[in-house]
C-alpha cells in the first residue's frame, strides 16, 4: 500500500511538471523556439497575481481573470517585437535573447520585490484532503493540478486537431516556408502561439505559487524540470509531456520513499537513463 | 491584358547571384512555359514572383501593381499561387488539411473542395489519409488543389511532372486544361521540354540565370530551342 500511495502522489507532482512543460513544449513544437526564459515566465506569472491579489484583494484563482490576458499580451508582444527577429538565424539567437530575458526577469523582480520568499494564498484549499480506504491520502490542491493539466492538454489538442489556427500551428510546424507561400502570415502566428503558450504558463506560475513558496530567483529550476518532462515525452507530443512529466514526478516519489535527500537527483536520474535509452524520447512526434 | 511583369528582375541567394535582369510578359489568360537545364534559374523565377525571395518592388509588376516587396502571404492574397518543386504536402496533415491550407489566403473565387475533389476523383476517396501515404502522382494532384483553394489569378507550377511516370503525367496536364478553362492564368516551369511546349502557347528559355529566347510554341525550330537550352 505504501508503495501505491508513492505512484499516486508522484502521478499528482507530474501533472504539477506537465503544466510547468505545456507552454515551452509548445513554443518548440511550433517554432523551434527553445526558451531559455520559461522558467522566469512562469515565476513572472507567479508574481503578476500577486501583485493582482495584494491589490485588489481577489483569490487567487480569480487572479488569473487578469494574470492570463496579460500573459497572453506578453507573450504575443515578445515573440512579435523581438523573438520573430531570432528566429531566420539558426539555433544560437533565441538560445542567447531568451538567456537575455531570463537574467533581465530575474533581476527585475529582485529589484522589484527584493530576494524575499513570496506564497499566494488560496485558503483552505491548500491543506484539504480527501481519504482513501488503505490509509492514502491524496490532497485537493494536487488533484486540482493535475485536472488542470488534463484539461490543458485536452483543450490544446481540440485546438490543434478541429480548429483552422491549429491546422496552421501544424502546418507551421511541418514546413514554415511553405505554410507562408500558401498564404500564413508566419509572424503574427508565432505571435499568437507564444501568447497562448503563456496562457498555460500563467496558469502554471499561479498554481506554482499557491502550491510552494517562490522568489525572484526560482525559474532555471522549473525550467529544468519542464526540459526534461518535455524529452522525456517526446518533443511535439502533448500527451507525451504529460506522461513525461508523471515519470518525472514518480520517479522523484519513490526516489524520497527511499531517501528524501534523493527526490530531486531520483528523477534526474530517470530523465538521463531515458535519454540514454530512448533519446527521442517516449512518444516523439516533431520532425526536423 | 498584361497580368504578370517582371522588369530587370535579379535575385539572390545571399552573396550568390541567381537572376541577371530577367524581363517576362504574361497575358491574362495565357500558359506561359519556363524551361531551361538545372541551376539556369526558373526555381528561382517562380519563387521571386511569389515573394519567397528579396527583389526590388518595381521588379515585378502584377496587374499593374509592383509586389517585389511584398512578402509571400501577400502575394498569396493578391491571387498568385505556388505548387512547389516537390510538391511539398504538409506531412503530419491529412489530404483534406493540405487542401483546406490553401483557404488561409481567404480568395473568394470558383475553387472550393467540391470543386477539387470533381477535378481529382481520387483525392476524395483519400482525403482522411495522412499527405505522406499518397503516391507521388495523388501528392502532386494534392499540391496542385492546395493552390487551387486560393482561387489564384496566376498559377506558377515548378515542375509538375518531376519523378512521376508518364501515364500519371499526362493525366496532371489533362487536368490543367480544366483549370485554365476557368480563366487562371498559368506559368509552368519544366525540364521536361516536351511536355511544357505543348502545355503553352508561349515559352521562354533560361540559361545560367539569363533569359536566351523567347517565342511562340507554335512550330518554333528545335534546334533553336536544343541551342538556347545548353547554350550551345
Amino acid at each position: 500500500m505504501a508503495w501505491l500511495n508513492v505512484l499516486i502522489q508522484g502521478s499528482l507532482l507530474g501533472g504539477f511538471y506537465a503544466l510547468f512543460a505545456i507552454g515551452l513544449s509548445m513554443s518548440f513544437g511550433i517554432m523551434r523556439l527553445v526558451n531559455i526564459a520559461h522558467g522566469d515566465l512562469i515565476v513572472l506569472a507567479a508574481y503578476v497575481a500577486l501583485i493582482v491579489t495584494d491589490n485588489t484583494g481577489l483569490d487567487p484563482f480569480l487572479s488569473l481573470v487578469i494574470v492570463l490576458p496579460a500573459m497572453f499580451a506578453l507573450g504575443y508582444a515578445l515573440q512579435r517585437g523581438l523573438l520573430n527577429q531570432t528566429l531566420s538565424g539558426g539555433l544560437l539567437p533565441p538560445l542567447l535573447v531568451t538567456f537575455g530575458i531570463s537574467i533581465i526577469i530575474q533581476n527585475g523582480l529582485l529589484q522589484g520585490f527584493g530576494a524575499y520568499d513570496h506564497r499566494l494564498h488560496a485558503g483552505a484549499i491548500e491543506t484539504a484532503s480527501l481519504h482513501l480506504p488503505g490509509g492514502i491520502d491524496i490532497g485537493v490542491f494536487p488533484l486540482l493540478v493535475f485536472a488542470v493539466a488534463i484539461f490543458a492538454i485536452a483543450s490544446l489538442q481540440l485546438l490543434f486537431y478541429n480548429t483552422r489556427l491549429g491546422r496552421a500551428f501544424r502546418a507551421v510546424s511541418d514546413d514554415a516556408d511553405t505554410a507562408e507561400l500558401m498564404g500564413i502570415d508566419n509572424r503574427k502566428l508565432y505571435a499568437l502561439a507564444l501568447g497562448i503558450a503563456m496562457i498555460f504558463t500563467a496558469i502554471a506560475g499561479v498554481l506554482f505559487g499557491i502550491r510552494t513558496i517562490f522568489a525572484p530567483l526560482a525559474g532555471p529550476i522549473r525550467l529544468i524540470l519542464a526540459f526534461e518532462a518535455v524529452i522525456i515525452g517526446g518533443l511535439g507530443s502533448m500527451w507525451g509531456t504529460l506522461i513525461g512529466g508523471m515519470v518525472l514526478g514518480i520517479a522523484q516519489s519513490i526516489g524520497a520513499a527511499l531517501d528524501p535527500t534523493w527526490q530531486i537527483l531520483a528523477g534526474h536520474i530517470a530523465f538521463l537513463v531515458i535519454l540514454i535509452v530512448r533519446p527521442s524520447g517516449l512518444f516523439p512526434r516533431t520532425r526536423d | 491584358m498584361t497580368l504578370l511583369q517582371t522588369q530587370n528582375l535579379s535575385a539572390f541567394y545571399g552573396d550568390f547571384q541567381a537572376l541577371f535582369g530577367i524581363n517576362v510578359t504574361v497575358e491574362q489568360g495565357e500558359t506561359v512555359a519556363i524551361i531551361g537545364a538545372n541551376g539556369a534559374g526558373k526555381t528561382t523565377f517562380l519563387r521571386a514572383v511569389a515573394g519567397a525571395l528579396e527583389t526590388a518592388p518595381d521588379s515585378v509588376v502584377f496587374d499593374g501593381e509592383a509586389i517585389g516587396h511584398r512578402t509571400a502571404h501577400e502575394i498569396v492574397r493578391l491571387g498568385i499561387a505556388m505548387v512547389p518543386e516537390g510538391r511539398r504536402l504538409f506531412p503530419s496533415l491529412s489530404v483534406e488539411e493540405n487542401l483546406l491550407l490553401g483557404t488561409h489566403s481567404e480568395r473568394a473565387g470558383p475553387w472550393n473542395l467540391k470543386r477539387v475533389y470533381e477535378l481529382f476523383p481520387r483525392l476524395f476517396e483519400l482525403r482522411r489519409l495522412p499527405a505522406p501515404s499518397l503516391s507521388g502522382g495523388q501528392q502532386q494532384m494534392a499540391a496542385v488543389g492546395r493552390a487551387l483553394m486560393s482561387n489564384p489569378r496566376l498559377l506558377l507550377c515548378d515542375e509538375l511532372s518531376l519523378g512521376l511516370a508518364p501515364v500519371v503525367i499526362r493525366d496532371i496536364y489533362e487536368c490543367l486544361g480544366a483549370i485554365t478553362a476557368e480563366g487562371t492564368t498559368v506559368v509552368l516551369v519544366e525540364q521536361d521540354i516536351n511536355r511544357a511546349l505543348d502545355a503553352s502557347a508561349r515559352f521562354y528559355c533560361f540559361q545560367e540565370g539569363r533569359l536566351a529566347l523567347s517565342a511562340p510554341t507554335k512550330n518554333f525550330d528545335r534546334a533553336a530551342i536544343t541551342a538556347a537550352y545548353f547554350g550551345m
